[in-house]
């Protein structure tokens, strides 16, 4: 097969043979679990549950809340003992609602989904559902819930790419899941191809994971699956991003502001398969994950497979503790990680990797210096961005032209800090003029509703005023019509009175709605 | 000398009534300035700038009888913003304006007597009660703009400036950061 290559990327120390020497370790049951009630992009998953309690394994505690969620499921049976604010792996540092549950070390499982052994011979949207009442997101990091990716609404989809090249540093948990999991992730693909009703995949993998294509190959061999490729692909960071790895296997671009869907793919990563394979086999949801534990500060970098919400702390303990060589804590990889400030976070869905670099794995950045123009980061932009012009302009906070460089279509792949001989901190820049964007954007919305409501108290409290000053004068002329009327029957005297009102009352409601109409136009304007 | 006058006077009349047509067919109702403006005002309406309302600050900028330099909740930004849609130089904040930091009223509501007075003074009808009722700040829709505190009449409204949610977090502006690490590090 012919491979295409994407723009620039960068070839770094992998550090991967560290926690490849060992199968997967089973973690133990933590005595707590945190479970963040947001673990994917979309809105947080409503809450089910109380404090007090008490949940078994499996038991779904949240809710999907809107088309872009994740329900989050209870990953071992215990105590429900606070719904609260708890700090959660974010670049922020900041708190967020989340169900801590004090675990019996029972490990009880509730009553799951059937096990759908004939997916083969179930629909499409059946298939959908199972994977989002199991709470599967993207597990190679982005989290977006999967079951919205293989809706594909409207867009014909031709092939599935599945994503197995786990370009970053450090990180192995995918090439571990793939040695020791083949059967599993290509049970998935299966049904992710049924799901999509296509039979083109290709499984992308990095050739620095010779194990782990072996073993895939071999999986897919023994299924007889119809058209289903395993890859090698190149080392090169950040081959595993979605977009550069599509460009790679199909020569296709994803567009610019587009998914891969608007090219006919759909992209998942190899955890996803697995996960989706469980769901649909066993009715298991997403309840634990592989996440790698590594780096020259753990004593035995190792891969775990924990459940979600187990603290960071447990972990670091299960990978032979922590020897001091390292003052820090990366969540995930060494290029797209961000520092935590504590080890008591939890392990989220999105999680991939633990790193706890020495000063040589992961330098302090010095201090930075002018740009000299060299254009290195332009030619190592996977992106095909001009990383130069968009640092000017977000340093002078110019986000106009900051979208006019496409700000949009990076990726925060790190590759032109990296090699920026100033020490620019570039991705800082981006991710700095990206969230100011989006800011900007949520308080224009929140100012044109504020508009709009304003608007509309003026206009009703107009169209009161006009109702009182209508109903004083009406009852102005009720107090001078006795003076006036003399001598005339009492009964035919109401009558008269009661159609003046009437005809009043008309005139009046045409003019309230006449007025209403008028200054809505002038809002529309 | 009579044809030329005869064929400007009638070309006069011709261009004259086109003009007049145009100025009845493409009238543009309102103010289209004044709606920019308003566009770039962030709808408190809290009156700070000493308008009544964004609306009516928008129409005293177009019109020319105010300065873009009196609203407080928009600050540098929205002045910034303002000076580049009118084509003048940014101007520092009117100094009798205090800038504050983006808040929510809540009403402490063991302490509401009941008395409806905010709820006529909120301009985007962002509190409910009744009379005799205790009345709650709906907090999604409240745009901070203070203007319900003065007719308390016991005082039970505060005002909570907003906390940042990881949602809502974003980057710091990388430099200052920076700067500060080396500032640090030279008095060290």
């Amino acid at each position: 097969m012919k491979l295409h290559s994407f723009h620039g990327g960068l070839h770094l120390p992998e550090h991967k043979s560290e926690s490849t020497g060992e199968p997967i370790r089973k973690a133990t049951i933590p005595q707590r679990l945190v479970l963040p009630l947001k673990q994917h992009i979309g809105s947080p998953a409503h809450l089910l549950v109380e404090a007090g309690d008490r949940v078994l394994k499996g038991q779904v505690l949240a809710a999907p809340a809107g088309r872009i969620s994740a329900p989050i499921h209870a990953p071992t049976s215990g105590t429900v003992i606070e719904i609260t604010e708890h700090e959660i792996p974010h670049p922020s540092g900041l708190r967020a609602p989340c169900i801590i549950i004090e675990t019996d070390g029972k490990d009880e499982w509730a009553t799951l989904a059937a096990p759908l052994p004939d997916w083969s011979k179930l629909d499409a949207e059946t298939l959908i559902e199972r994977i989002r009442d199991c709470g599967i997101v993207g597990l190679g990091g982005a989290t977006f819930p999967s079951s919205v990716k293989l809706e594909h609404r409207g867009q014909t989809i031709d092939t599935l790419i599945i994503n197995g090249a786990e370009c970053e540093p450090f990180i192995t948990c995918d090439d571990m899941l793939m040695r020791e999991h083949a059967d599993r992730i290509i049970e998935g693909v299966s049904i992710l191809k049924h799901i999509l009703g296509i039979e083109s995949c290709y499984i992308g993998i990095e050739d620095n994971k010779p194990e782990a294509i072996a073993a895939m190959r071999e999986a897919a061999q023994k299924a007889s699956l119809q058209r289903t490729t395993v890859v090698p692909v190149p080392t090169l960071y950040p081959s595993g991003g979605e977009k550069q790895l599509i460009e790679i296997l199909t020569g296709k671009q994803v567009p610019s502001h587009g998914i891969p869907a608007n090219i006919g793919i759909v992209c998942q990563n190899v955890g996803t398969a697995h996960a989706v394979a469980d769901a649909v086999l066993e009715g298991k949801p997403l309840i634990s994950r592989v996440v790698t534990v590594t780096g020259a500060g753990v004593n035995e970098p190792c891969n775990l497979h924990a459940l979600i919400g187990t603290p960071i702390h447990a972990l670091i303990k299960q990978a032979g503790g922590s020897n001091g060589k390292s003052t820090r804590l990366v969540y995930g990889g060494p290029m797209m990680g961000f520092s935590l400030r504590s080890d008591t976070l939890p392990l989220t869905k999105g999680g991939n990797c633990l790193l706890s670099p020495s000063e040589e794995e992961s330098p302090v950045p010095p201090r930075m210096t002018a740009c000299i123009r060299c254009g290195k980061c332009a030619e190592v932009c996977p992106a095909r961005l001009l990383p130069q012009q968009l640092y000017w302009y977000a340093r002078a906070k110019d986000f106009d032209k900051v979208q006019d460089y496409h700000i949009h279509d990076c990726i925060e792949c790190g590759c032109c800090s990296h090699v920026c001989p100033s020490h620019i901190p570039l991705v800082q820049f981006y991710r700095f003029a990206k969230t100011e964007l989006w800011k900007k954007e949520q308080e224009k919305k929140k100012a044109d509703h504020a508009r709009k409501r304003h608007e509309t108290r003026v206009v009703r409290l107009e169209r009161l005023a006009a109702e009182r000053k209508s109903k004083l004068r009406r009852k102005k002329e009720a107090l001078n019509k006795p003076a006036g009327g003399k001598g005339k029957a009492a009964g035919g005297d109401d009558a008269k009175k009661a159609a003046i009102e009437a005809a009043m009352k008309r005139v009046a409601a045409k003019k309230a709605a006449a007025r209403e109409q008028e200054p809505a136009k002038g809002a529309d304007n | 000398m009579l044809s030329a006058i005869l064929t400007i006077t009638i070309l006069a009349l011709l261009f004259g009534l086109l003009l007049g047509y145009a100025a009845v067919k493409f009238h543009i109702e309102g103010d289209p300035v004044a709606d920019q403006i308003d566009s770039l005002l962030p709808q408190t309406q809290c009156g700070q700038c000493g308008h009544p309302g964004c609306r009516p600050y928008a129409d005293a900028i177009a019109a020319g009888e105010d300065d873009i330099n009196k609203c407080a909740p928009g600050g540098e930004e929205t002045i910034i913003a303002l000076a580049d849609l009118l084509g003048r130089d940014p101007i520092p904040m009117d100094e009798s304006i205090e800038e504050r930091p983006p808040s929510v009223a809540l009403i402490r509501e063991k302490e509401c007597i009941g008395c409806t007075l905010c709820i006529q003074a909120c301009p985007v009808d962002a509190i409910l009660g009744a009379a005799k009722q205790m009345h709650t700040v709906i907090e999604s829709e409240c745009t901070g703009c203070e203007l319900c505190l003065p007719p308390c009449p016991v005082e039970c409204i505060d005002m909570v400036p907003i906390t940042a949610r990881y949602e809502s977090w974003s980057w710091p502006y990388p430099i200052t950061a920076h700067r500060n690490v080396a500032q640090a590090q030279e008095v060290s």
